[in-house]
């Protein structure tokens, strides 16, 4: 295993900006290595050796002529294939996109570019981020690398098994309900969503467009750092994206401190329905917050009950609308069906043929949501309890600095073990649902190995709106703690991939 | 499909009571589109005004065109609309090929204007105050072109087209309550009023307002009820009108359509219906219901609308006078005759007469110029009069020349078609075409008189056949005037005088 590819992303721009090494060596390292491992964890569904070797190249050459545009200038980067690229095909996952290359860059894709990183591939996901697990992919299901049978989360399991088994040093994923930080707890990875808006949604394939979010996917809370500060900002072409800036969050974890913070622990989310292990390990978070002189108080927020289901409401109604648009007219699959070609029977062959199972059943529920006579008892009830659980979260944050969570209830399950039980699935996201609806920044950090089952749990730190700096810097501070206790990074005891290399 | 059998207006209107309601689109002249930055132009190559938001590609998104929102305030004040504070869009739901998302990004329950009036006038001087429901804001969808197939329409064709130019294009459109007792002037004013908003949206430079290319149509709603009965009949929708003629046809039309449907015992069937402009009928379009469900919801995509009220207000400052108003206003300022001004306004000339006016003739001289001469050159160019190479003051200054006597009518049009063809100022085609000599060549010949005098050989030697010898008078004539003559007037009047 060549030495680079186990660096964190902000050691390699620091050797590339020392010129110890150049960004062209770095990018084919981890093509090298994902060439070769790719098959055994299906991170990625397209690599793109050319133009990201050319990226390199034009970051080698920029930096000699002493042009570096980012911090993280040189270091390549994996993205998830629901953000549009001009030179790799962009497929969210489905088979009704196989093959469309966008005839444009989305503005976070556009940002990764400009700020000098080369782009490794596409990475998997459930289609069109409509699950837990890569599952739902249509090109087969992604595999953790700390055990290639169990799921590594989802949505965005491609670029949480890309980074977590060193393919890609970093990542970008979206986050509807917990696509980037479930992945990155059942990875032993680090995942943020920053507020919404913070990261402009132009060119990210909407699943949910009032929840959507994309963040960074990294090994450590620095490298996410770093990565929020390449793609955060205003974008005119995101209405919804925030016009003054939430500053540097790399700046903000330079000056963490524990002096004086305060921290919440959510009544409903630190007791049921955890698997021992994991709420073993959240505990060990507390207990080591408590040591340092941090004061932990337990918060109420009782309309979290009703988060899922709310979620599993409003959802699948914006889903169901914004999906409409594939409808084999003017890109991708487009299905003849047998006998008299009529628009709404191409219509309905391509829709059938080119959407899996939880597509169809979402798109189902998000029409049958927004029907008339239903409108009101199902997406306005939703968006009531999304009210409720703003005003327990403003609540909450009137008492303490940030909100605790375990992240996800269990380690990473075995694959097919919950396939066919989508309630189970959708349980996964009970405690990141609620930054999405409220939109609030929501952060997953490594907290430990279950006990039971050797696999990474991971602690989820929620900041209020806009004080995504906050969040980070209590995610540095709890990563150091672990640090000073494993010597690393969690990601360092990962089992290496080339043990099932064959 | 063909005319149904209709009952004779006067007896439907004797026997029932008409209710008609107004959907009027009008579409927006702002330089972009609704939603990004494609250009909002007609006639186009198909597909060359496109760019992945109004595609409809996987991850584009809207963001909201700022005129438009202006224009659209702009609209809702003029006809006396409360503006919303918190306008908000929606997403309508519903699947169809030239709707690039499949669903329109239009307004629902929070319009961005509502609540107004326009009182409309018909011929016989009779006001009528139609409320306003609202006035929202859409995007239009693209153009189908249906190939093959006998109707034209999508049912039967071979294959269509779709032309996503027109996609995302800026409407508004307004809705009317609605219109009860009009009886017998329905039709009437429902041309009227659609010639109201036409000429409002049109005198605000918000639209282009020609009906014939679809800037301003009507979707005209209609019901007859029996006299005294509370409950309102059953409507149909007549979509797509796009003439004023057209809509006061329609509206008589299926008046004496469900008249003779009711007297008959049956019932009318709650649908949309076509207009064939060619054999004055309206058909079956597509069943619509109340329950019709586009699964309307906020778009997450946008955040609301929200005008400050000094942008309100200086909107509404900046508003025109209600053309209505201006004609009465004009009309008995001008002191017409009923065919003069009917004339004006037919031509479309208000403006061009009001602006010749101002820069200094009589409305008399400045109507008939332009109803007369002008809408004759314009009419052999092919042009509308605004669109003639001649403004109304350079109109003004050729009338006042006239009125001076330095020019006669026919050296006026002379002037004019200078003017039109490129050839200057008035003053600068009198001078390159020597019209305004009338006077000036008694000074010209004057001059000539004398320079022949102090070269007394001259005449004689032209008569001998040495025509160069003018040049030497010529060149004498030309310091003369100071070089402001045409030199080959110079040498006519020369050989004139020598008599060959």
């Amino acid at each position: 295993m060549s030495e680079l590819i186990t660096k964190s992303a902000c050691e390699l721009a620091g050797l590339i900006e020392s010129k110890e090494i150049s960004s062209v060596e770095a990018t084919e390292a981890f093509f090298d290595r994902s060439e070769s491992l790719n098959h055994l964890t299906l991170s990625y569904l397209h690599l793109n050796r050319e133009s990201a070797l050319a990226a390199a190249q034009a970051a080698d050459s920029d930096l000699a002529a002493g042009k570096r545009h980012s911090a993280l200038h040189g270091v390549p980067i994996a993205v998830k294939d629901n953000l549009t690229t001009t030179d790799a095909p962009t497929t969210a996952g489905s088979k009704i996109l196989e093959g469309w290359v966008p005839q444009y860059d989305s503005t976070v894709v556009k940002r990764i570019r400009a700020a000098g990183l080369p782009i490794l591939g596409k990475t998997n996901m459930d289609e069109f981020a409509m699950g837990s697990s890569t599952e739902y992919s249509a090109y087969g299901p992604s595999r953790n690398p700390w055990d290639l049978d169990r799921i590594p989360g989802g949505s965005g399991g491609g670029s949480s098994s890309a980074v977590s088994g060193h393919l890609a040093p970093l990542a970008v994923g979206s986050d509807t309900g917990g696509s980037i930080r479930f992945p990155a707890a059942v990875t032993g990875s680090v995942g943020a969503k920053p507020t919404y808006g913070a990261v402009s949604r132009y060119g990210l394939i909407a699943l949910a467009s009032s929840l959507d979010q994309v963040g960074p996917v990294t090994n450590t809370v620095l490298d996410a750092a770093l990565l929020q500060d390449v793609i955060a900002g205003y974008d005119p072409h995101d209405s919804t994206s925030l016009p003054d800036s939430l500053g540097s969050m790399a700046e903000a974890v330079k000056t963490a401190q524990f002096k004086g913070l305060k921290v919440g622990v959510v009544k409903q989310l630190s007791s049921d329905g955890f698997q021992a292990g994991v709420k073993k390990c959240f505990d060990d978070t507390i207990a080591k917050l408590t040591a340092e002189g941090v004061e932990v108080v337990e918060v109420d927020c009782p309309s979290f009950e009703y988060s899922v289901a709310a979620y599993y409401l409003i959802l699948p109604a914006e889903a169901s609308s914004n999906l409409a648009r594939f409808d084999s007219v003017r890109f991708g699959l487009r299905v003849a069906p047998e006998g008299n070609p009529t628009i709404e029977r191409v219509m309905a062959a391509t829709r059938e043929a080119g959407f899996g199972p939880e597509v169809k059943r979402r798109i189902i529920l998000g029409t049958y949501a927004l029907s008339s006579g239903y409108y009101d008892a199902y997406y306005g009830s939703a968006q009531k309890v999304r009210t409720l659980i703003q005003q327990d979260l403003e609540k909450a944050f009137s008492q303490v600095d940030v909100l605790l969570t375990p992240t996800a209830p269990t380690t990473a399950f075995k694959i097919g073990e919950k396939v066919n039980d989508p309630l189970a699935m959708y349980l996964n996201d009970i405690a990141t649902i609620p930054a999405n609806l409220a939109g609030i920044p929501g952060m997953s950090v490594p907290n430990g190995l279950a006990e039971e089952d050797g696999l990474p749990s991971g602690v989820q730190i929620l900041a209020p709106a806009r004080e995504d700096a906050r969040m980070y810097q209590v995610a540095s501070l709890i990563e150091a703690l672990y640090v000073a206790q494993w010597g690393a990074p969690l990601i360092a005891q990962a089992p290496g991939l080339e043990a099932n290399r064959g | 499909m063909a005319k149904e059998p209709l009952m004779d207006f006067e007896e439907a209107i004797e026997r029932f009571e008409v209710v008609i309601g107004l959907e009027v689109h009008v579409e927006l002249n702002t330089k972009s589109k609704m939603f990004c930055g494609c250009a909002n132009v007609f006639g186009n190559e198909p597909n060359t005004n496109v760019c992945p938001i109004c595609l409809g590609l996987p991850g584009a998104l809207p963001a909201v065109n700022k005129k438009a929102v202006e224009s659209s305030i702009a609209i809702g004040l003029a006809l006396g609309c409360e503006i919303a504070p918190n306008g908000r869009f929606a997403r309508k739901n519903y699947f169809y090929p030239d709707l690039a998302k499949n669903f329109q990004t239009s307004q629902y329950d929070e319009p961005i204007a509502f609540e107004g009036k326009l009182d409309v006038e018909i011929s016989d001087g009779q006001v009528f105050e139609v409320l306003i429901e609202r006035a929202h804001m859409e995007e239009d969808a693209g153009k189908l072109t249906h190939v093959g197939g006998a109707t034209g329409r999508i049912q039967g064709a071979e294959y269509s087209l779709v032309d996503f130019n027109r996609a995302g294009v800026p409407l508004v459109e307004i809705v009317t309550k609605p219109v009860f007792g009009a009886g017998a002037n329905a039709p009437e004013l429902a041309g009227a009023y659609v010639r109201n908003i036409r000429d409002i949206v049109k005198a605000m430079d918000v639209s282009d307002a020609k009906m014939e290319r679809g800037n301003v149509r009507c979707d005209a709603n209609v019901s007859l009820r029996p006299k005294g009965q509370e409950k309102l009949g059953t409507r149909t929708e007549t979509k797509n009108v796009n003439s004023i003629r057209s809509v006061e046809n329609a509206v008589r039309y299926e008046i004496q359509r469900q008249a003779h449907i009711l007297a008959g015992g049956g019932s009318i069937t709650q649908e949309t219906r076509h207009w064939h402009e060619d054999r004055g009928y309206t058909s079956a379009g597509r069943p619509k219901s109340d329950a019709d469900d586009y699964r309307y919801f906020p778009e997450p995509d946008l955040v609301p609308v929200q005008p400050a009220n000094s942008w309100i207000e200086e909107i509404r400052e900046s508003l025109p006078e209600n053309p209505q108003q201006r004609r009465k206003r004009l009309g008995n300022d001008w002191g017409f005759s009923e065919l003069e001004f009917r004339d004006v306004v037919n031509g479309d000339l208000l403006d061009l007469v009001e602006a010749t006016v101002a820069a200094g003739t009589t409305p008399q001289a400045a109507r008939k110029w332009w109803t007369g001469e002008l809408s004759r050159q314009a009419n052999a160019m092919e042009l509308s009069t605004s669109e003639l190479a001649i403004a109304p003051d350079q109109v003004a200054t050729i009338q006042k020349l006239i009125d001076a006597g330095d020019l006669t009518d026919r050296m006026a049009r002379e002037v004019v078609a200078g003017v039109i063809a490129g050839e200057g100022t008035p003053e600068q085609v009198i001078e390159k075409r020597g019209l305004k000599v009338v006077t000036d060549e008694g000074a010209l010949i004057a001059a000539i008189d004398e320079a022949l005098k102090q070269q007394p050989d001259v005449l004689e030697k032209i008569r001998e056949g040495k025509v160069q010898a003018a040049g030497a008078v010529i060149g004498a004539v030309m310091k003369a005037m100071g070089g402001q003559v045409d030199a080959a007037r110079v040498r006519e009047l020369i050989l004139e005088r020598a008599g060959s």
